[in-house]
């Protein structure tokens, strides 16, 4: 294939991500690096899912951590209490979730805009109310210790280790989403998003995309869920909280809506932020708080898609 | 283009990376600290970080240790455990810490030990729960009492005070659930029954329900109620407004002036286990205590314009023990530091008296309670407790 | 029997907690379709002002007039500074400011403020009514009070002002009330500030039963929210019967089932009312033009 026609091809986004991944570590002086990065990119990929919910269907989730949480526990509760090895766990509680969001999502996704709000926000807090409660299963509040994954004899374990798997499966998962994106179903979604009575006169069969989407959307989250407990090695009811959903859905707006990139730079912010204003000490929340509103104000489409708008009229 | 934007994020690492190094002054020991000085156990925090910043100006400005100045770098986790574990990397990664004292709450100490296990850093923990120090873990130390004594005194109350079937009203938050379950694995052998449960969430308002329940519950003699925050104000105030007469016991989580400023009148009565910081100035004169506790309350308050809290004197006591533990090893070299820390021996601090060893990494007895009750809008303590 | 008007009772506080809670969402979504997620943060502004200013020894009255003066100067701040600049984003742009501006208003608060908690002297004293064999506080009748007053003040303000009507015309079409001459900027400035006000007086009432701290805005703003959901987002009367329904199904579950698992009873039932009603229980059936 030439250089050109590699160029233009759907890969180039995927490609460039790839890029980033295996050129990043050179500029990384400890291991508290390859922990921010393993971080950006397992929450990456729970963006990656809730922005192909919201962003190209429209749909808004406050409570898209249940399903973090639930991928999370799921390599937790596993091993500790079945003896099942841990990346059987994690191929369970992505299946789980979809379950679940199969479950929940049929009759909430007839809900339109607030109102679909406040129903993933119940559930997001249902999740996090059982895990809390249910202390015999999860630890309760003060959660449970994760065992680290082994694969094939080998015992994951490092920062380093977590920032290769976390990077690899975020590529896995970007290119997964640019397909979808590309396909009928995703068309579909897009055509929903602009007006979903006219691609109901289309025949396109509205509920169905919407719940496809919906359970593609869980299983990237409880996947980044999973990763997130290995990766740690304890996992508490914080992770499917609300404060957590609302993170989720401000790396997604920040980074910007439908914008599978942008998914990536959202949770690098967020990420990242809260670790260069540390130095601010008390102020750290406020300013948090500032540059999220100075961000929306003047980037209000979220920072990719706006840098790329601001890029191509200065190139003009 | 859009990689523009990436190296941007890159840059933004590089930055901090090049602010931290500018933190790394030569020859200091570095002592880390992770509180949660915002989020939902900030008032434990609070003090924590006020506490360790007095004091560790307080010693620089006395000459430091061996010679040493002591940095203090601390960073809040906001109650969250995940943050915790990155700060705690952060911790030993980047800034190259020589000890840590932090760790609010259970959840983000048990968090952060499998990073200061594998750095070999010692670790004082400033959180309750009896997990931290049991099975003990080689680098890690605590200086709270465990929620473990704190069951064990109340029921030892309850039993001179002839009382032996209770009820237990907690908050859905950790350390409510951690006391409770200690309560609940302990009252058999000290001869205490459980009759009837109830929780609470720690933001909740009204907790009527759940006493009502409490009230027509029959052969209840008493009412313990494991918490912290402003649960337990809430709590003591329906108490009284259901008009409930049993006993009613509180635990040593909320142990500050604040307790009674809010429950009120309601407080009249209440017990609970708490150390001798409280009660600094009621200390008999030939308590041990009274000179470190009256210090350290006057030197709070009057550098932070708060009273003082039990929170607080976990991290002036983790704090001294590191800083004692140091003079004795004559330096800051991790291993002889924790080795001097397991030697702990006769150490007086704001939460008693500290004999660590091996196998126990916190050095606190029962003794290290005492049992108070709420007169006049004070605290009191129960004689011969 | 008395247990059982017990948790009535408690319902009834803890409901009327929501409710005013919820009325602050009303305004400002009547007249700009924006959730203002910072509204939970008015209320803790309202509470924790009056409680410092106490504390520096201004008289109470004269606190609480000073709270929700400020409160509603930062509300109005909000709409000047955060939302105008970027009027025309998307919805979800426009809720991501407001949660910007309540962490901000949380930041800003932990530092003027304090971490602790604290609380306001009850307006009729601490000591409980009993009835029937079960106790209410005077202040929960002041709060069940306070919300009845506000929805009817709201309705007479719509249905009965000019001013009420020029919030209506611009919620319903925004640039048609600037064509008939409505000052749309205004108004919705005028709503950012009355809802604001409302919060503070929120905050100012129940503090004497709730306490409050810095951070005590974010679970009320969450259940605040969830209530006026429930009783259809603008409307202000299914905001009360919205929170005062929360209030009991909480209390209730709290007494008869779990007490543990309250809240997820609550949401549930709001789940299952959403499901069956998507508009809420008083909500306007919203028709999609094609």
């Amino acid at each position: 294939m030439s250089l050109r026609a590699l160029l233009e091809t759907r890969l180039l986004p995927a490609i460039l991500v790839a890029a980033i991944v295996i050129i990043l570590p050179l500029f990384f002086p400890s291991a508290y690096y390859y922990r921010i990065g393993a971080l950006v990119f397992i929450f990456a990929l729970a963006v990656v899912g809730l922005n192909l919910l919201m962003g190209f269907a429209g749909q808004v989730s406050l409570g898209h951590a249940g399903f973090l949480g639930i991928g999370a526990y799921s390599v937790a509760i596993g091993p500790v209490h079945f003896g099942a090895p841990s990346w059987l766990c994690l191929f369970a509680g992505a299946i789980f979730s979809g379950a679940v969001a199969f479950a929940v999502g049929r009759p909430i996704l007839k809900l339109k805009g607030h109102y679909l709000a406040v129903a993933t926000l119940g559930f997001g807090l249902l999740v996090a109310i059982v895990l809390t409660n249910e202390a015999g299963w999860t630890g309760g509040p003060d959660g449970m210790s994760v065992p680290a994954l082994t694969l094939f004899g080998w015992r994951v374990h490092g920062s380093d280790a977590w920032y290769w798997i976390a990077g690899a499966t975020f590529v896995g998962g970007f290119l997964l989403a640019l397909n979808l994106m590309e396909s009928p179903t995703g068309r579909a979604l897009q055509a929903i998003h602009d007006s979903e009575i006219a691609a109901r006169v289309l025949g396109i069969d509205v509920a169905r995309a919407k719940l496809t989407i919906f359970i593609i959307s869980a299983v990237y989250a409880s996947v980044a869920g999973s990763y997130l407990a290995l990766f740690n090695g304890l996992v508490t009811p914080d992770e499917a909280g609300f404060l957590r959903s609302i993170e989720l859905v401000a790396m997604v707006v920040l980074g910007g809506m439908g914008s599978i990139f942008g998914s990536l730079v959202g949770a690098a912010v967020l990420v990242v932020l809260p670790q260069v204003l540390t130095i601010f000490h008390e102020y750290e929340q406020a300013l948090l708080g500032l540059i999220v509103m100075v961000f929306m104000i003047f980037l209000r489409q979220g920072i990719v898609p706006s840098v790329t708008v601001a890029l191509a009229g200065w190139r003009k | 283009m859009r990689t523009m934007k990436h190296f941007t994020a890159t840059a933004a690492i590089g930055l901090c990376a090049v602010l931290s190094a500018g933190l790394q002054a030569s020859a200091q020991i570095k002592i880390g600290s992770v509180l949660s000085v915002t989020g939902p156990a900030s008032f434990l925090g609070d003090p924590e970080k006020k506490t360790l910043e007095i004091y560790v100006d307080e010693i620089n400005a006395k000459g430091g240790v061996n010679g040493q100045k002591l940095q203090l770098i601390v960073y809040d986790d906001a109650g969250n455990a995940n943050n915790a574990r990155t700060f705690a990397t952060r911790l030993v990664e980047e800034d190259k810490i020589d000890a840590m004292v932090g760790g609010s709450t259970t959840g983000s100490t048990l968090a952060m030990i499998p990073v200061f296990e594998e750095a070999k850093i010692p670790f004082i923990s400033l959180a309750g729960a009896i997990q931290i120090v049991e099975p003990v873990h080689m680098w890690v130390f605590k200086t709270p009492h465990t929620d473990k004594m704190a069951c064990e005194k109340i029921f030892a109350d309850l039993k001179t005070r002839k009382l032996t079937t209770i009820a237990m009203i907690s908050g859905t938050d950790a350390f409510g659930k951690s006391m409770r379950d200690q309560c609940v694995a302990v009252a058999p052998k000290a001869g205490i029954t459980i009759a009837t449960e109830e929780s609470y969430g720690p933001r909740d308002s009204d907790m009527t329900p759940q006493l009502t329940n409490i009230r027509n519950k029959a052969g209840v003699q008493a009412v313990v109620n494991p918490g912290f925050g402003q649960g337990p104000a809430i709590v003591t105030r329906n108490y009284q407004q259901l008009g409930i007469k049993l006993p009613l016991y509180q635990s040593h989580g909320v142990a500050s002036k604040q307790f009674i400023e809010l429950a009120g009148p309601a407080a009249e009565g209440v017990r609970l286990p708490a150390a001798a910081l409280l009660i600094a100035d009621k200390l008999p004169n030939k308590d041990p205590q009274k000179p470190v506790v009256v210090n350290y309350t006057r030197t709070y308050q009057q550098k932070s314009g708060q009273a003082v809290s039990t929170f607080g004197g976990h991290a002036y006591d983790g704090l001294m023990i590191l800083v004692q533990a140091m003079q004795r090893a004559k330096s800051a070299d991790k291993a002889k530091v924790r080795d001097e820390i397991e030697k702990t021996k006769g150490y007086i601090g704001t939460g008693g008296i500290v004999n660590m060893s091996p196998t126990d990494h916190m050095g606190l007895d029962l003794s290290a309670f005492h049992m108070l009750e709420i007169k006049g809008g004070d605290w009191t303590l129960v004689p011969g407790t | 029997m008395a247990e059982l008007l017990q948790f009535v009772f408690s319902g009834l506080t803890v409901g009327a907690i929501y409710a005013l809670v919820a009325l602050g969402f009303t305004l400002i979504y009547n007249a700009s379709d924006i959730i203002n997620f910072a509204q939970g943060e008015f209320v803790m502004l309202g509470g924790m002002t009056t409680v410092f200013m106490a504390l520096a020894g201004v008289p109470l009255p004269l606190a609480a007039l000073i709270a929700i003066i400020v409160t509603t100067g930062i509300g109005l701040a909000l709409h000047r500074f955060a939302i105008e600049p970027a009027r025309g984003a998307s919805p979800v742009a426009l809720i991501m400011i407001t949660i910007g501006a309540s962490v901000f208003l949380r930041g800003v608060a932990q530092i003027v403020f304090d971490k602790r908690f604290h609380s306001l002297p009850p307006l009729f004293g601490a000591d409980s009514i009993q009835f029937g064999g079960a106790a209410i506080l005077p202040q929960s009748l002041v709060l069940l009070a306070g919300a009845t007053v506000i929805v009817i003040l709201l309705w007479l303000f719509v249905e009965r002002t000019l001013l009420g009507k020029a919030v209506i015309a611009t919620a319903a079409n925004r640039l048609a009330a600037r064509l008939i001459g409505i000052d749309t900027r205004r108004i919705v400035d005028f709503s950012f500030a009355v809802s604001a006000a409302i919060g503070a007086i929120a905050g100012i009432l129940v503090t004497p039963i709730t306490l409050t701290s810095y951070d005590v805005g974010t679970l009320l703003a969450l259940k605040g929210f969830a209530a006026a959901m429930l009783g259809g987002i603008g409307s202000p009367l299914g905001a009360v019967v919205g929170g005062i329904l929360i209030g009991m199904i909480e209390a209730l579950s709290a007494g008869y089932l779990s007490s543990s698992y309250k809240d997820a009873v609550a949401f549930l039932i709001i789940l299952v009312v959403l499901v069956a009603m998507p508009q809420g229980l008083f909500g306007r059936v919203k028709v999609e033009r094609v």
